[in-house]
């Protein structure tokens, strides 16, 4: 079974780190070593066995305990092997764990039972609804701290369930859980015997692998193009769908019609590729192809526009300002554009909007959009086809921003 | 419809090459550093692959001089072998001036790898560089970026890095000194052994035991200790991973000096 790749988010200070922490022991994942390191750095700190350094590395981390950069680390089940990202709860970090969960298949939100859901709860909640996660498990932190009390467990649960619902996430599960004292983690919690659902293992031991993309239709982006031998060679990787020797396809945007002659692989021989191959294509006809080109079937073949609505998160200290020229990158084309209307401006934590037909957008504000780009692109809405659904905008060759496509 | 399901090492593998490819296209004037190590070398097999066996650029050797003599062997025998280009680098003045491990070793690593790399950088002007690091090596590489931005004195801004989505990487701007790009950083030490298996890699024989030690993570012949290993063969080694809890760089001397030495090493630029 492939591995499973999940992130934990929440607020700062809810407990993402100390939960790590406890998932790597009560498995078995931490090297003796690495255990020991932890004890003595967390008594030079004078404090008790801080589980949250196994992930925090970075001296400021350690001091200030807290996470400031996400970071990634594995372990196993019996059932699969795991990928946990880790991501800060501080809100002066979210670009990293934007970072982090536009690679995540499933989400754990941690809440503290003491403190309920804060800002970065919300925000976190918010960007997991964007990005398209849809498998989320709710985990009520610090049961401890209410003393395992089940009328507040379920009151908080209520209130978050309604959140959640805003934003059209179900979560699977809703778990309490004391991660310090390892409660409903790995093992049964016997001080809430009132509590029958899954504990932490077994909810992320039911989550399901993403679904693979080979059996949607071809979209071959081109990367580049190498002169080996005399022969051109256009290397991409298939992101979705399969291509076969001797396959007609079409490139678009220009329409171009041609058939594949080879697949070239480095010692190998392939008749037919499938999506996630990092592979090269040698065509029958001298066409011109060229990175940003995107290698499709012709009877089904994603739109070709050049402007389009979509819902965007704003990540950069500079403000953008209504119709400002920017670079955007999908898959592997890239198109100077703007943003021709802000219909709305979106607090990412209260979902308040802020502005209708707004002039600008702000750091951490989310906005909906209409772009228009300088020359047509090849798109899909998000939730048809997320590889040509999503972009990052760029400005001064910094990434500013995140969207998806919404229509 | 064909039953295709890729398995985590092919993942792995066609990932990296993507990545490869892309920073080739970004960048151009880039070079590969090789320490000869099992994940450089592994690094280079993929190179091989996204290139179709023609490496269009230098694979650089930072020498400290003080690396095993099984290392030098096989960069001879392989930069034959695979024919590309190979630069070697050494901080030739440091040497002059006494610079070794018994001086101190934070100075040491810092003349001869750090201070090599950049004078290296500046003389043949690499706008980037690939680099063989994995996130389950240490918990600070854990937080490193696939394209990771370095400024004009080399220093690594963790606490300000920027965002990565979805595979759209970095493009160098203006004040940053060159990029690095981690095509491995997504494998774990496991992975790259059964993918040594698989595709048949040749590696440096001090991973192999002899007289009941090997080496799991090799560089300078000074600062690296062997572990009590009879894994003589890569089938052994990886049986040996999966069994084994102890980490892997236990036998490096930067990871131990003090609890932030690598911390202090990476943002001064070390690899």
């Amino acid at each position: 079974m492939p591995n499973l790749k999940f992130i934990i988010v929440g607020h700062v200070d809810h407990g993402k780190s100390t939960l790590i922490g406890r998932l790597l022991f009560d498995t078995n994942s931490l090297p003796p070593d690495k255990m020991e390191e932890v004890r003595q750095v967390s008594k030079e700190l004078g404090r008790e066995v801080e589980f949250a350094f196994l992930m925090d590395h970075l001296q400021e981390e350690r001091e200030q305990g807290i996470t400031i950069e996400t970071s990634q680390t594995f372990f196993r089940t019996p059932k699969r092997e795991y990928v946990i990202i880790d991501a800060p709860g501080h809100v002066e970090f979210v670009k990293n764990m934007i970072t982090g969960a536009s690679q995540a298949e499933a989400a754990l939100l941690i809440v503290d039972a003491a403190e309920g859901m804060q800002e970065q709860t919300k925000r976190h909640s918010m960007i997991l609804s964007m990005l398209g996660i849809e498998q989320v498990i709710v985990v009520i932190n610090k049961m401890d701290l209410i003393k395992y009390d089940q009328k507040e467990y379920q009151k908080l649960m209520q209130e978050i369930e309604g959140f959640l619902g805003s934003l059209s996430i179900t979560a699977l599960a809703y778990i309490p859980v004391s991660a310090l004292r390892g409660e409903n983690v790995a093992d049964c919690s016997e001080k809430m015997a009132w509590y029958s659902g899954p504990t932490i293992l077994e909810s992320l031991d039911s989550l399901n692998n993403q679904t693979s993309s080979e059996d949607k239709s071809l979209i071959f982006p081109v990367q580049d193009v190498y002169l080996i031998d005399h022969k051109r060679i256009s290397v991409g990787r298939i992101e979705c769908g399969s291509i076969e020797q001797g396959q007609d396809i079409k490139i678009l945007p220009r329409g171009q019609m041609t058939r594949v002659k080879s697949i070239e692989k480095f010692l190998e021989k392939s008749q037919r590729s499938f999506a996630g191959e990092s592979i090269g294509i040698i065509t029958e006809d001298s066409v011109f192809l060229d990175r940003g080109d995107i290698v499709c079937q012709e009877t089904e073949e994603p739109a070709v526009s050049d402007n389009f609505l979509a819902s965007i998160f704003w990540m950069s200290k500079g403000e953008y300002k209504k119709g400002e020229k920017i670079f955007l990158r999908c898959a592997t084309q890239e198109v100077s554009c703007r943003m021709e209307k802000i219909y709305k401006r979106i607090n990412s934590s209260t979902l308040e909007i802020l502005e209708e037909d707004a002039e600008a957008l702000r750091n951490l504000e989310v906005g909906e959009v209409l772009i228009k780009a300088k020359k047509p692109i090849v798109i899909q809405p998000f939730k048809d086809v997320k590889e040509i659904g999503r972009f990052v905008l760029v400005r001064e060759e910094n990434v500013c921003a995140g969207g998806i496509i919404t229509k | 419809m064909d039953d295709f399901k890729m398995d985590a090492l092919s993942h792995l593998e066609n990932q990296s090459i993507f990545i490869i490819r892309e920073a080739y296209r970004q960048f151009r004037k880039v070079a590969m550093l090789w320490s000869i190590g099992k994940d450089s070398t592994t690094l280079l097999w993929l190179v091989r692959k996204a290139f179709y066996g023609r490496i269009p650029f230098s694979v650089l050797h930072i020498d400290t001089g003080y690396k095993f003599k099984e290392i030098y062997q096989f960069r001879g025998e392989y930069s034959k072998k695979w024919n590309f280009n190979l630069i070697v680098h050494k901080n030739e003045e440091a040497v002059s001036k006494g610079v070794s491990p018994e001086t101190g070793k934070l100075d040491c690593c810092t003349e001869l790898k750090t201070n090599a790399l950049k004078q290296a950088i500046d003389k043949y002007k690499f706008r980037a560089l690939y680099l063989g690091i994995r996130r389950d090596e240490h918990g600070i590489r854990a937080k490193e970026r696939i394209f990771s931005p370095r400024d004009e004195d080399f220093e690594w801004d963790y606490k300000n890095q920027p965002p990565e989505l979805w595979d759209q990487y970095k493009t160098k701007a203006k004040d940053e000194e060159h990029l690095r790009v981690h095509p491995l950083l997504g494998w774990r030490e496991l992975d790259i052994w059964l993918y040594i298996k698989r595709e048949n890699i040749p590696i440096v024989s001090l991973y192999f035991a002899k007289d009941g030690k090997r080496y799991r993570s090799i560089g300078c012949e000074t600062c690296c200790n062997p572990i009590v290993s009879t894994a003589d063969t890569i089938d052994k080694i990886i049986e040996e991973l999966k069994t084994s809890n102890v980490s892997e760089r236990s036998g490096r001397a930067q990871d131990k000096e003090s609890a932030y030495m690598m911390q202090k090493l990476r943002s001064l630029g070390y690899m």
